[in-house]
C-alpha cells in the first residue's frame, strides 16, 4: 500500500514520463496512448509478451523513434541522447578492436582526446575486458561482445541507461556479468530501464515493474508486489505462462 | 598513411613531364605516324633545333577540327581542298606542299573482282558496283576517305546507297579499316605508306595502283597565331622551314620501309 | 591468322628485353591511373557516404544518376574533357590538353561515379547495422559517415579496385585528351590501339598481355594487403 501512494505522487522522484504516446505502424497502433513513468535512481523492468511494444517504447525514450502523438518529459536537466544510453539485444560493435570501440564512443561523447586513454583503461577494467582489449570486437563471444556494449554505453556516464533484452541470447555466466554491470551502474546513480523476458532477472535486478500489453501499460508495481500479486488479467496470464498476443 | 605521399609524387611527376623543353604540337594524320615517318625524321629536327615535336595522329578531318580549335601549332595532313579552305578561313597562315605518295587498292590475293585488269581507278570501282565483293571504307571524313569519295564520284558510283551491303563504312582509322578488310576478305583503299608498313597483311596484296588520280599530296600549314594566340608561331615555323629545307626534304626521301621509299618530297624550291 | 604464341613471345621479348619505351609507357599508365583513382577516391568515398547516409531532397535522383554515370562511355568523357580543355574551350588557358594531367582529369570523371556508387552501396548496407547505435550515441551525420567510411575501409578497397580496373583498361578518353603522343602521353591502352592500327597484332596482343599481368599484379597486391591488414587488425 505504501508503495502505491508513493508511486502516484508525481514528485521529484520521477525521472521520466511518457504521456499518451502513440506510434502507428502499418495502420495499427503499436504504441497505443502509452503512459509510463520511470522512478529516478531505480531499476525498472519493462515486461510483457512479444509484440507488446516494449522495445519500441524503449526506442522512443532513447529518441531513436519519433512518436506520432503524445509527449515525453524528463525531470530536471536531461540532454538526450548524451545522458541516455541504450544497449541492444544484439550488440552492434564496430569493426575495430575492443579498445577501438571504446575510444570511438568516448570521441563521439566528446571526451577530450587526452582523457580518452585513461577512460578506456577504466572501462576495460569495469568490463573485465583487459585481456581482450586488442582483439577484434566482432570476433568475441556473445557474452564478451555484450560486455563491451555495456561498458561502451556506460562510457557516456548516462543518467538513464536503457537495456533492450541485453541477456536474451547469453548463457547464465555471461548474464551474470551483465547484471553485475547493471547493478554497478545503478549504484553509481544511473536510472535503469530494462526490457526483459527473464522473470528471474527482473526479480534479481528490478525495483519497479511496468507491464505492457498491446501497446499500453496495464500494470505498474514494485517488483515484489508484481510477482506476488499481479492485479491485471494480462500480467496474471503472462506470469502463468498463458499470455499470447 | 603513405598513400597521399605517393599520390603527391605522382601528381608532381605528372606536372614535370609537361614542362621540360620547348615543344610544338603537330596535328597530323595516322598514315604519317603509322608508317614510322615521324619516328625517323623528328629526332633529326629536335637535335638541330632543340624543339620537341609532339604528334597527335588522328584522321585528317579531326586533325583539321583540332587545329581550328587552336589545339596545335602545325597541321600536316593530306586533303588539299580542305587544307586550302582551312587557310582561306583564316585558321592557317599558308599552305605548302611537302611530299606525296599515292593511294593503292588492296584486296584478296586472287583478286576475285579482277580489279588488276582495270585501266583506271574509275573502271576498277565500276567493277565493285556489281555488289558481289565487299569494299571497306574509312567512312570517317579523313583525307583518305575524302579522296575515296572523290574517286567514287569520278567513277559515277554512289556507294553509300549500298552502305551495309557490299560497301562497309568502318568509321575507323586506316589500320582498323585494313584489319577489317583482311578479316572480311574485302577490298580497301589505303595510302601506300600505311600499306607497306602494315604488319597484318595476311594474304592481301595491292590489286590496283598507278592511276594519276590516286596521287596523294601532303601539305603543311602553320596555325594562325592571330586567331589562336596560344600558337607557338616561331617554333612551328621553324619546323615547317626545316621540313621544306634541303635537309628535311632529304630526310623524308631517305625514309625506307622494307627497302621501299614511302614518301616523295616535293616542296617547291 | 595470328597465333597466340606469337603474342606471348612478343610480350616475353618486351619484358625480358626491358624495353625502355615499354618501361616508360607502363610508368605513365600507372602514374595516370593511380593518380586518377586516388583523386576519384577522395571524391567518391565522401560522395558515396553522403548519398548513403544523408537525408536531403533529390537524394534518390542523385543515386540513380551516379549509378547511371558508372556506364559513361570513355569516348564521350574524352570528348567532353577535350571540349573543356581545348584552346577554344572554357579551360583552354590552363594549357592542359595533350598532357598527362588531362588524362588524369578524364579518368577521374570516368572512375568517380564507379567508386561513389559502390561506396554508397557498401556504406548503406553497413549503416543498416550501425545507424541506430550511432544515432543513439548522439553522433552527427558527419561523425556517422566518418565512422562508416573507416569501418568499411577494406570493403572500399574493392570499390577502388573496380575503379582502377576501369581506368587501367579504358582507351577512348585518354586517346582523345592525351593524343597518344610518343614519350608524353602514350600509355598501355593507346599503345595497344596504335599497334593494332599498324597491323602489328602480335605486338598489340603482347602489350595487352602485359597490361593484364599488370592489372592482376596490382589486384593481387592490394587484395593481399587487404586480407593481411584485416586479419591483423580487425575481424
Amino acid at each position: 500500500m505504501l508503495e502505491l501512494v508513493k508511486a502516484v505522487q508525481p514528485d521529484e522522484a520521477t525521472l521520466l514520463t511518457l504521456d499518451e504516446v502513440t506510434l502507428t505502424r502499418g495502420g495499427a497502433a503499436v504504441l497505443d496512448a502509452l503512459s509510463l513513468d520511470i522512478r529516478a535512481g531505480a531499476i525498472t523492468a519493462v515486461m510483457g509478451a512479444n509484440g507488446a511494444g516494449k522495445s519500441l517504447a524503449l526506442r522512443v525514450i532513447a529518441g531513436l523513434i519519433e512518436p506520432d502523438a503524445g509527449e515525453m518529459s524528463y525531470a530536471g536537466e536531461m540532454r538526450a541522447p548524451l545522458d541516455v544510453s541504450i544497449v541492444f539485444q544484439r550488440p552492434v560493435l564496430l569493426r575495430r578492436s575492443v579498445r577501438g570501440n571504446l575510444r570511438h564512443a568516448l570521441k563521439v561523447y566528446g571526451v577530450p582526446r587526452r582523457q580518452r586513454t585513461r577512460r578506456v583503461a577504466e572501462l576495460l577494467e569495469l568490463g573485465r575486458l583487459g585481456l581482450i582489449a586488442d582483439n577484434p570486437a566482432r570476433a568475441l563471444s556473445g557474452g564478451e561482445q555484450q560486455r563491451v556494449a555495456m561498458v561502451r554505453a556506460l562510457a557516456a556516464r548516462p543518467k538513464l541507461l536503457l537495456l533492450d533484452e541485453p541477456t536474451a541470447s547469453l548463457d547464465p555466466q555471461a548474464t551474470q556479468a551483465i547484471e553485475r554491470l547493471v547493478r554497478k551502474a545503478a549504484d553509481d546513480g544511473a536510472t535503469v530501464v530494462i526490457v526483459t523476458h527473464d522473470r528471474g532477472q527482473a526479480k534479481r535486478l528490478a525495483d519497479d515493474i511496468r507491464f505492457m500489453h498491446r501497446g499500453k501499460m496495464v500494470e505498474k508495481a514494485s517488483a515484489k508486489r508484481f510477482f506476488e500479486n499481479p492485479t491485471s488479467a494480462a500480467a496474471s496470464a503472462y506470469l502463468a505462462g498463458e499470455l499470447f498476443l | 598513411m603513405r598513400l597521399p605521399i605517393l599520390a603527391a609524387t605522382l601528381i608532381i611527376t605528372a606536372a614535370r613531364v609537361s614542362a621540360a623543353e620547348p615543344f610544338i604540337i603537330v596535328q597530323s594524320t595516322t598514315s604519317t605516324q603509322n608508317s614510322g615517318l615521324y619516328d625517323s625524321i623528328l629526332p633529326e629536327f629536335t637535335a638541330a633545333s632543340g624543339i620537341a615535336v609532339r604528334v597527335v595522329a588522328v584522321g585528317t578531318g579531326q586533325a583539321i577540327m583540332n587545329a581550328r580549335n587552336c589545339d596545335g601549332d602545325v597541321l600536316l595532313v593530306h586533303a588539299k581542298a580542305a587544307e586550302e579552305k582551312f587557310v582561306a578561313d583564316g585558321a592557317g597562315v599558308s599552305r605548302s606542299d611537302i611530299m606525296y605518295n599515292d593511294f593503292v587498292i588492296v584486296g584478296p590475293h586472287d583478286d576475285p573482282a579482277g580489279l588488276s585488269d582495270a585501266k583506271t581507278v574509275s573502271k576498277a570501282f565500276d567493277k565493285l558496283e556489281s555488289g558481289d565483293f565487299v569494299f571497306t571504307s574509312r567512312g570517317d571524313d579523313s583525307g583518305t576517305h575524302k579522296k575515296e569519295m572523290a574517286l567514287w564520284q569520278m567513277a559515277g558510283v554512289d556507294p553509300t546507297q549500298a552502305s551495309g551491303t557490299w560497301y562497309r563504312e568502318t568509321g575507323s582509322g586506316m589500320g582498323a579499316t585494313l584489319n577489317i578488310a583482311i578479316g572480311m576478305n574485302a577490298y580497301a583503299m589505303t595510302d601506300r605508306a600505311t600499306w607497306i608498313a602494315f604488319g597484318n597483311k595476311a594474304d592481301h596484296k595491292i590489286v590496283f595502283e598507278g592511276d594519276n588520280a590516286l596521287f596523294n599530296q601532303y601539305g603543311v600549314i602553320l596555325v594562325n597565331g592571330e586567331r589562336c594566340p596560344s600558337v607557338k608561331a616561331e617554333e612551328g615555323q621553324a619546323f615547317i622551314d626545316w621540313l621544306l629545307s634541303e635537309t628535311g626534304q632529304s630526310a623524308i626521301g631517305a625514309y625506307r620501309r622494307q627497302g621501299q621509299q614511302l614518301f616523295f618530297p616535293n616542296a617547291r624550291k | 591468322m595470328l597465333e597466340i604464341g606469337t603474342a606471348f613471345r612478343a610480350a616475353f621479348n618486351l619484358i625480358v628485353g626491358f624495353d625502355p619505351d615499354l618501361v616508360e609507357i607502363i610508368g605513365l599508365s600507372l602514374q595516370v591511373t593511380l593518380t586518377a583513382v586516388f583523386v576519384a577516391c577522395l571524391i567518391g568515398f565522401p560522395l558515396g557516404a553522403v548519398l548513403a547516409v544523408g537525408r536531403f531532397p533529390m537524394r534518390g535522383t542523385l543515386v540513380v544518376l551516379v549509378n547511371a554515370l558508372m556506364g559513361l562511355p570513355p569516348v564521350v568523357v574524352g570528348l567532353g574533357v577535350y571540349l573543356m580543355l581545348s584552346r577554344a574551350g572554357p579551360l583552354g588557358v590552363l594549357n592542359l590538353l595533350y598532357t598527362p594531367t588531362a588524362m588524369v582529369i578524364a579518368q577521374v570523371i570516368l572512375v568517380t561515379p564507379i567508386i561513389a556508387a559502390l561506396t554508397r552501396q557498401v556504406i548503406e548496407d553497413m549503416n543498416l547495422e550501425y545507424d541506430e547505435l550511432l544515432r543513439s550515441m548522439g553522433a552527427g551525420r558527419l561523425s556517422q559517415m566518418l565512422t562508416l567510411l573507416w569501418d568499411a575501409r577494406y570493403a572500399l578497397m574493392t570499390a577502388a579496385l573496380a575503379g582502377l580496373g576501369r581506368a587501367l583498361a579504358e582507351v577512348g578518353a585518354v586517346m582523345i585528351v592525351g593524343g597518344n603522343i610518343n614519350h608524353v602521353t602514350r600509355v598501355m591502352t593507346t599503345a595497344i590501339a596504335l599497334e593494332t592500327s599498324k597491323g602489328e597484332l602480335a605486338l598489340a596482343l603482347g602489350l595487352g598481355i602485359i597490361l593484364m599481368a599488370l592489372s592482376i599484379a596490382l589486384n593481387a597486391t592490394l587484395m593481399g594487403f587487404r586480407r593481411t591488414a584485416e586479419r591483423l587488425a580487425y575481424a
